[in-house]
């Protein structure tokens, strides 16, 4: 039997899809719920009705988006069963933990405390409705940790040892997982960026408030706390997508290759301000990789290393090998000269076969030769997922897609520091209802914000390809055994699933946002 | 203080963790089963809204127990998640259809222009409390009438085929709708559930006329529930053989018995086992008892009666060298928790988070009777409070 490749495609969609169906609606829930604590904080502590309005009317958005974050949160979670079968063993003693800490120290948290904040109004005290909004901020944020930790271990695995025996990877130090500064810039940058989308969410109907000149009050409160918010929002997602961009350098150099379209390394290399590929071109041939490309000279070589003359290898190098790696994560044999993609396939297979050759003798009771076997399979283990590879563009994520997605980002991150300045500044003033075309321009970016978002994910995600475990063990050996027909057929009732609840959600919100904040919060209307 | 326990210790210690997750699941979806009765209970709107919002109140509590029931499984024996939900592929996707539409239905049903209409929500309410409860009583049952799956993790090293766990036919987890004893228990977790939601909601509202009707409903689900469950209990647990682990050779056998074993083998299991069923019998009959007013109090002995119950059968699984989940097909490559679970360093870590469990269960307690202080009229839907 043959590695099933339109399954292994239909299951990365669907898992796909549910992820970008996911975060359509956690940045919300993430950015909104620390917001909304903010203005619950300024009711208690100034007694103004007016704040307990606008922080019943932005909760009652809150609760039309939370759930539907939950729904898609549960399928994601069973999905790594369901369709990543072995990769949940052969990871999971790792990778299970943090799902399980998630739920224990996070989702209970933010499940009691959110019905605390819906219901309890007239039930309990002030303070501890305040109390209650806050921990449901961080319940959600907390699990936003636990997850970011998860998918940074993946990025970079690191404190666990593969375990022969047992035939999985098992985790060495917790604390190490933790803290990696893959997780640690992950989170920041990815937390930091629903802050973004929050405040855009907030400002944008605000601003729809004021074209309308309705609700003055609320409107010209929310904007300036939410570009308050955001503006620090969006220096901290700068500030950690910087860091993300160096440990990317760091430790999955083909990703950063392909974020930046570079196919032929060289020293003192150059950021990409603005390019357009060339469709035409592949790995290893003469074509320039662009038909228009402006640069910033040697920022790339500058930002990854913290060195302007460094050697940023390219697609090709890294196919090749053969160049003196500046990157930290490299294999003990690479420190001097790094390996081409067909001795990593050469040596992951000399890994598994170690592995299979192991697992024998010493069920045929030879220990003496089974060590010798263990012993050549953990030499050659950086090198384990290799081995499944059929050829050395197979280590070749979809470059443009990549670098669109990448380069849309860092476009949409920084139009928002403008927009954030802009809109605070004539806030501050009390200028902004004279602007109808900021008040428009504000609501029209709501969508650029979920677009940052997905863009994100996207270059995390479609530019550490191959992998499932980087390095370790890619997507086509990661999967259940199951048929493709299946996997299609949930892939498509997901896909009318979601998109029927993304429906009836905007409609919901738009029509909430239209009836507006009568008589503290349009509930039930 | 858990670094000095032996994997085998942390190893029980994590499925009893297992088992009183399931058990409180198994509670919990009172929630699905009040779901199933919204116009059986409820005849006018009023009264409709009234029992969806006494539930609606809990459902995260359901949904989030879910969520860390799988976290947990999947942190403390992988082997399970990795097996199971890739080889059932289509039992848990059904599953988890049905639990997709839960939690929006509840917010958007009464919310103006939301696409679907509030019957559609109120169906989906419905779904998600049948196919929910009776799947995940079906899956469970799994646990003692096995599966057809075989594990080999050496195929980790087959290039063209590395898949270490595979699920014998095509049905993909549809096989355990075929056997009848997986359909008893998936329908005495239903009526479980809906007897449970009768109690709960007669505890928790002031409505005479839904009042009324709950003491009508509750023997026309008690006595189903009874029924199927003495089934499953007589023919898939007391009666049957389980899977027995040899503690020396490690080999995995058939054992007529094996869960009457277990039961007498474990002396404090059997009492929580007896205990619970005690309880949920008390608490079925006290209307029959006690007339006046403690007939609405039902819900204070089913409740812990059914987490009691389950609690201890789902230890008799998994304890007291038995596997957990059978492989039908080969009996070796059944699951226990021994060659299922995680290393003893992540069942260590995972053992400290375990202590924030009571804490939780503090707060939970807290903040539940914060809100319930009061019981639910339709007074306050006309007060502007937030409602479904």
């Amino acid at each position: 039997m043959n590695i099933d490749y339109s399954m292994i495609a239909w299951s990365r969609g669907q898992f796909a899809l549910t992820a970008m169906y996911h975060w359509l609606f956690v940045p919300l829930t993430l950015g909104l719920s620390v917001l909304i604590a903010i203005m619950e904080s300024v009711y208690v502590s100034t007694g103004n009705e007016e704040w307990k309005r606008i922080t019943k009317f932005w909760m009652t958005l809150f609760g039309i988006n939370f759930v539907i974050g939950i729904a898609t949160g549960l399928i994601l979670e069973f999905e790594f069963g369901t369709n990543w079968s072995n990769y949940s063993w052969f990871v999971g003693d790792i990778f299970g933990a943090p799902l399980a800490i998630e739920g224990i120290m996070a989702f209970f948290l933010e499940s009691t405390f959110i019905a605390v904040m819906f219901f309890g109004w007239n039930k309990v005290g002030k303070k501890f409705h305040l109390v209650s909004s806050w921990l449901t901020a961080l319940g959600a944020n907390l699990s936003a940790l636990w997850i970011l930790v998860a998918n940074a271990w993946m990025q970079a695995p690191v404190g666990m040892k593969f375990n022969p025996d047992s035939a999985r990877n098992e985790m060495q130090d917790f604390w190490q997982v933790l803290f990696s500064p893959v997780a640690v810039n992950k989170f920041f940058h990815t937390v930091s960026s629903s802050y973004i989308l929050a405040a855009v969410f907030v400002l944008g109907i605000s601003s729809w408030f004021l074209l309308k000149k309705r609700e003055r009050f609320l409107a010209k409160r929310s904007i300036f706390l939410a570009s308050v918010f955001g503006l620090a929002a969006t220096l901290a997602t700068a500030f950690t997508g910087d860091g993300s961009a160096y440990q990317v350098t760091q430790k999955q150099p083909m990703k950063l290759a392909a974020m930046e379209g570079l196919y032929k390394g060289q020293t003192g290399s150059g950021l990409v301000a603005f390019g357009i590929l060339n469709p035409s071109k592949k790995n290893g041939d003469v074509n320039d990789p662009f038909l228009v490309r402006f640069e910033f000279p040697r920022l790339l070589s500058f930002l990854g290393y913290r060195n302007p003359e460094a050697f940023v290898p390219g697609v090709d190098d890294i196919i090749k090998g053969g160049f003196r790696p500046e990157y930290s994560s490299i294999p003990a044999a690479e420190q001097s000269k790094t390996f081409s993609a067909d001795e990593k396939i050469a040596r992951g297979r000399v890994a598994i076969t170690a592995f299979q050759t192991y697992k024998r003798l010493l069920s045929a009771g030879d220990t003496i030769k089974a060590r010798e076997a263990e012993k050549t399979l953990m030499d050659n283990f950086a090198y384990f997922g290799y081995g499944y590879l059929n050829s050395p563009s197979d280590v070749i994520p979809n470059v443009p897609v990549t670098f669109y997605a990448f380069h849309i980002m860092v476009y949409i991150g920084l139009y928002f520091v403008v927009l954030f300045i802009l809109i605070l500044i004539l806030s501050y003033n009390d200028q902004l209802e004279k602007k109808r075309w900021l008040l428009l321009t504000a609501l029209w970016s709501i969508p650029l914000a979920y677009i940052g978002g997905q863009a994100g994910w996207i270059v995390a995600e479609i530019g550490r390809q191959p992998w499932a475990v980087q390095d370790m063990l890619p997507t086509l050996a990661a999967a259940s055994k199951i048929d493709s027909f299946s996997v299609q057929l949930t892939f498509w009732l997901f896909a009318l699933i979601f998109t029927i609840l993304l429906i009836a959600e905007i409609k919901i919100m738009v029509k909430q946002v239209s009836i507006g904040p009568k008589n503290g919060g349009p509930h039930n209307v | 203080m858990f670094e000095n326990m032996s994997l085998e210790m942390l190893q029980a210690y994590w499925w009893i963790i297992i088992s009183l997750l399931g058990s409180l699941l198994v509670f919990l979806m009172f929630v699905q089963g009040g779901q199933t009765l919204i116009c059986t209970l409820g005849k006018t709107e009023t009264e409709k809204k009234l029992i969806i919002n006494v539930l609606g109140r809990k459902w995260e509590f359901t949904f989030t127990t879910l969520v860390t029931f799988g976290g947990a499984f999947f942190a403390s024996f992988p082997l399970f998640y990795s097996t199971s939900f890739g080889g059932a592929y289509w039992l848990w996707m059904a599953i988890l259809f049905a639990f997709i539409i839960q939690a929006i239905a509840y917010e958007y049903r009464s919310k103006p222009n939301n696409f679907l209409g509030e019957r559609i929500f109120d169906i989906f309410l419905f779904i998600n409390g049948a196919l929910g409860t009776f799947l995940i009583g079906v899956a469970v049952s799994t646990f003692y009438t096995g599966a057809p799956f075989i594990v080999n993790k050496i195929s980790l090293s087959v290039l063209s085929d590395p898949s270490i766990s595979r699920w014998m036919g095509n049905a993909h987890g549809l096989d355990a709708l075929l056997n009848w004893k997986n359909l008893a228990l998936g329908l005495a977790v239903f009526f479980l559930a809906r007897v449970l939601a009768i109690q709960y909601i007669a505890n928790s509202v002031e409505d005479e006329e839904i009042l009324k009707r709950s003491k009508q409903q509750l023997y026309a689900n008690a006595i189903p529930f009874l029924v199927f469950f003495l089934t499953w209990v007589i023919s898939a647990f007391l009666l049957t053989r389980g899977y027995f682990v040899e503690p020396d050779t490690g080999r995995i056998r058939p054992l007529k018995g094996k869960y009457l074993i277990n039961l007498l083998s474990m002396p404090p299991v059997l009492f929580l086992f007896i205990a619970g069923l005690v309880f949920v019998l008390l608490g079925i009959a006290l209307p029959l008892l006690d007339h006046n007013k403690n007939s609405r109090k039902g819900i204070w002995y089913t409740g812990p009666g059914a987490i009691l119950t389950v609690f201890a059968l789902l230890c008799t699984a998994g304890l007291n060298d038995t596997a957990y989940y059978p492989s039908t097909t080969a009996p070796m490559s059944s699951l226990t928790i021994h060659n299922s679970s995680s290393s003893r360093y992540t069942l260590t870590v995972m053992s400290y988070v375990s202590l924030l469990i009571p804490f939780v269960a503090a707060y939970i307690t807290y903040a539940w009777y914060s809100i319930n202080r009061k019981k639910i009229s339709s007074d306050e839907f006309n007060s502007g409070e937030h409602s479904y």
